[in-house]
């Protein structure tokens, strides 16, 4: 055995938006072990329901992440709902579906172009955050809010979006198609990037399961979950394809991802077609009393927002458990006989969003 | 919207080990632990799934009260344990990877076991 030396990867690390410390232990060139460390960003989020009346609450529950704001807010309301057995209107779940996948669009874009960045690939990283802005733009004009929605509150939705814009989001897909079918082409067929990611932190179908891998991170290993399949919202009224590769490799993870942005527009086509008319919102009176499991399918996997009520206006507890938090066991498993230089692309392969991670 | 179909069931702490196996050898994944504080109690729910049948099992303990480690079982765990430890004060024995309360760093010690924040009329904080 050759001597070990421990590396510092992170916190601050240019491929790294948000922080995270690994301590690489290395023989010569390789990781042989890694040890995660967090806890740079804690908020204490999950302490504010104590101050924080549960209509409100949903502000803080959008401020997890910066990216999946929208998904975060409509988990909460939709846990809320459940305790509380509110029956949400039928055009109000299609709306939730609809800003859900542009969500998802939007994360996948701008995961996307940070991968492309972080193998070199600087064109590419532009071409994505291009297409990125015409989603930002759809969302700017039917919420008010490119990062932080604010459209999600319990017992609804506070905005409607007319038919005629309904329509012309639909017809737009068709060029935002065309424009991430050349994107993804790149992506999928190009040999240097192949090169650069196949058999590059491979991790098994048995393992990625085991070790509690969600997301395109145990979809690219071949785990077929994807929590939209339980039929919350409006889910359960459309056809929800489950995108999976088999390699587990980091162009698994890659590929998943760009596949997934097509699953997406397709959704977002057929909510459009079957959403119906009606109210967007229903009052709500009383106090949650009980508690959920709440889970939904965020961008890098399932969200899980734990709530519990006691019949008064403030939470006894929400619990948040974001897709980065448990995917990074699978992470660590990832990395245990990489290359050095390989642990930058590999980290950023589950796509982690420390924010959310930390709450 | 289809409610999903939720089982809680309620064990002794001494039970916990026989029960997270079960899990195991039944093919389940850990999807997370979570910790309540309920007056002077904790409650603990450890969740599982397998092909999206969700399954809960709580343990309640005073806050002294060592819990066991599942890591053995589920190599993962040690995330939400020590979290729990950090973040509540529960001390979890034998666990894979133990970070002796460093892995979420907090101004306050053992934040949520503290007493729940009092809200009066006016207060806007």
């Amino acid at each position: 055995m050759s001597k070990q030396i421990t590396v510092p990867f992170g916190p601050q690390h240019p491929v790294l938006p948000e922080p995270i410390h690994l301590d690489l232990v290395l023989e010569d060139e390789t990781v042989v072990d890694v040890i995660p460390s967090i806890g740079y960003i804690h908020r204490g989020f999950e302490k504010l329901v104590e101050k924080r009346e549960f209509t409100d609450y949903v502000y803080i529950a959008e401020r997890t992440c910066g990216i999946c704001s929208f998904v975060h807010g409509a988990t909460y309301c939709q846990g809320i709902e459940q305790i509380m057995k509110i029956d949400v209107p039928e055009r109000a779940q299609y709306l939730r579906v609809i800003w859900s996948e542009y969500s998802r669009l939007h994360s996948h874009l701008l995961w996307l172009g940070l991968f492309a960045d972080s193998f070199g690939f600087e064109n590419l990283f532009m071409n994505a955050w291009k297409i990125r802005e015409d989603i930002l733009d759809v969302m700017e004009q039917t919420t008010g809010g490119r990062v932080i929605q604010g459209s999600c509150k319990v017992g609804g939705v506070r905005r409607d979006i007319s038919d005629e814009k309904l329509d012309a989001m639909a017809k737009d897909l068709d060029r935002i198609d065309r424009d991430m079918k050349e994107l993804t082409t790149v992506f999928l067929q190009d040999s240097s990037i192949q090169h650069r990611l196949r058999n590059v932190g491979v991790i098994s179908r048995g393992d990625a399961y085991h070790l509690g891998a969600v997301g395109p991170t145990a979809r690219g290993s071949g785990v077929a979950i994807d929590t939209r399949k339980l039929g919350y919202g409006a889910y359960d009224r459309l056809n929800v394809q489950v995108v999976t590769e088999s390699c587990g490799d980091c162009y698994s993870r890659c590929a998943v991802r760009a596949k997934e942005l097509f699953t997406s527009t397709d959704l977002i086509r057929q909510a459009v077609k079957k959403i119906p008319d009606g109210p967007i919102d229903i009052k709500v009176t009383g106090a949650p009393d009980g508690e959920y499991f709440m889970r939904a399918e965020q961008p890098r996997g399932e969200l899980v927002h734990y709530l519990k009520g006691n019949g008064t206006k403030f939470l006894v507890r929400s619990r948040i458990r974001t897709p980065t938090l448990t995917n990074i066991p699978p992470l660590i498993k990832m990395l245990q006989g990489c290359e050095l230089a390989d642990v930058p692309v590999i980290v950023l392969s589950i796509d982690p969003c420390i924010s959310c991670t930390e709450r | 919207m289809t409610p999903e179909n939720q089982t809680t069931t309620s064990i002794d702490v001494g039970k916990l080990i026989g029960s997270v196996e079960r899990f195991r050898n039944e093919g389940y994944r850990l999807v997370q632990i979570g910790c309540t504080k309920v007056g002077d109690l904790y409650e603990i729910n450890y969740s599982f799934d397998k092909d999206y049948h969700f399954e809960n099992i709580r343990i309640t303990i005073t806050g002294d009260t060592e819990v066991p480690s599942i890591s053995g079982m589920y190599w993962n765990s040690f995330i939400y344990e020590n979290e729990m430890h950090d973040l509540f004060g529960i001390p979890v024995r034998g666990m894979n990877i133990d970070f002796k309360g460093t892995f979420i760093r907090t101004a306050v010690k053992y934040p949520f076991s503290q007493p729940p924040v009092t809200v009066t009329k006016g207060d806007k904080s």
